[in-house]
């Protein structure tokens, strides 16, 4: 009865036919099947963030979504958004601002940051930002260059000012 | 950790979920996953089989029905925190969601599963409760209508028993007087609450009528505060924290002392009773 099951879905775009033990998380079939490292596994438990991955477009917990129930679905890790270029403004600022020490939870930290500025209407304030990214854990930081960086990209992203 | 092995299941319709349960008594429900995943990857829980409702569209829909708003089980936190229909009947939900974890959980975690876990720390029991609402269970012998009353039994029980599945929950169109109060603290945004509060009543001239106090975070399941509730009644609020010493038995834990608790539950009082005197 715990047999593998045969999943067909796309990652980074690309279409992927995989057998997996139900069991297996989202994140560690990413890993270790298909080795896109960039997203991380820390807590196992949805508390830190690390394993931040998109499925059909919105971020979810990558430790708390079974491989097996992405069958259909698109999913998006941090290989495919930074190759995709949509957050190379977002990487340029991180960088500049010293936004990561380690980097262990960066990748996490990009996909939660795109979200809210795609889906805010305007720039996102400091308490907004701070608050979206309160399910991301970075333990180098102290956030205030994350949130720094966030705002920055935030407030260019309008363009120039009128 | 990593799970104990299990078979997996997609159930195919509300009826065929029912059946797959029936066949497993230690068989769980697998809506949004945000609390089931982590307990199944800290072998908390290591069941035979999980039944996959997350293909049944017809849970996941928001609707208007005889006085009542209808949310679908699989109605996802995110999706009611946008929904304009939720806003406008069940402000409570809308006031209360945001403070449920992080965006990234809320945009998995489920109406139902929050309800069907019943974790006493959690804010959508408290808000039920508070609101008079109606839990749907669709088990063996069809649909059954549990009231938010009867349905928290204790630590993590619920009225719902084996082959049942927490189907929706029905809350009661608000009436032009009614008022709702909410409030929590926690030590960072998105944690459980150490002590919460949600609260419903009716204005009444210049007084509140038909208070519903419901504390969230300090027992083993959502808990009424019926004295409190009375003395706002009489428009009295410093009787209503005291009544607190006879209404809440709170806990100490690693978070914070049970006289901790049962100040900070007074501090909350205070602060929705202030809400409920004025509409949303």
């Amino acid at each position: 009865m715990t047999d593998r099951v045969r999943v067909a879905l796309t990652v980074n775009g690309e279409r992927v036919d995989a057998e997996v033990e139900p069991r297996q998380n989202l994140v560690d079939f990413l890993r270790e099947e298909l080795q896109l490292t960039g997203s991380h596994v820390g807590c196992e438990h949805g508390v830190c963030g690390a394993c931040t991955v998109r499925v059909d477009g919105t971020i979810v917990r990558g430790c708390l979504m079974l491989a097996v129930q992405c069958d259909g679905a698109s999913v998006e890790s941090i290989e495919g958004l930074s190759d995709s270029g949509d957050i190379a403004d977002l990487q340029a600022a991180f960088c500049e601002r010293n936004a990561l020490q380690c980097g262990f939870c960066t990748p996490g930290v990009l996909l939660t940051a795109q979200e809210l500025l795609m889906r805010s209407d305007g720039a996102p304030s400091r308490d907004q930002i701070r608050e979206h990214l309160s399910g991301n854990y970075c333990r180098c930081t102290g956030y205030q260059a994350i949130v720094d960086a966030i705002e920055a990209v935030a407030l260019a992203r309008q363009g120039p000012a009128r | 950790m990593k799970p104990a092995p299990f078979a997996y299941a997609k159930a195919r319709s509300l009826d065929h979920a029912v059946t797959l349960l029936d066949g497993a008594p230690d068989a769980r429900v697998l809506a949004g996953g945000q609390s089931l995943v982590p307990a199944l990857n800290m072998r908390l829980s290591t069941p035979s089989l999980l039944v996959d409702i997350n293909g049944l569209p017809e849970l996941g829909e928001v609707s208007r029905r005889d006085g009542h708003i209808e949310i679908g089980a699989l109605v996802r936190h995110a999706q009611a925190e946008r929904s304009a229909a939720v806003a406008q009947l069940a402000p409570l939900l809308a006031r209360a969601i945001p403070h449920i974890a992080h965006p990234a959980i809320r945009n998995r975690g489920t109406i139902g599963g929050s309800i069907a876990l019943a974790d006493p720390a959690a804010e959508l029991p408290a808000c039920l409760l508070a609101l008079r609402a109606e839990i749907e269970v669709t088990g063996r012998a069809g649909a059954r209508t549990v009231p938010a009353d009867d349905f928290f039994k204790g630590l993590f029980e619920t009225a719902l028993g084996p082959g049942d599945v927490l189907s929706a929950i029905r809350v009661p169109v608000p009436r032009s007087d009614a008022r709702f109060g909410f409030a929590e603290l926690a030590r960072r945004h998105g944690d459980y609450a150490l002590v919460g509060l949600a609260a419903a009543a009716t204005a009444d001239g210049g007084r509140l009528a038909d208070v519903r106090l419901a504390f969230f975070g300090v027992g083993d399941r959502p808990t009424r505060t019926r004295r409190a509730e009375a003395a706002l009644e009489a428009g009295d609020r410093d009787a209503a924290v005291a009544a607190l010493q006879h209404d809440l038995s709170p806990h100490t834990d690693v978070h914070a002392s049970a006289a901790t608790r049962r100040h900070l539950a007074g501090v909350l009082l205070r602060r929705v009773a202030a809400q409920l005197d004025s509409p949303i």
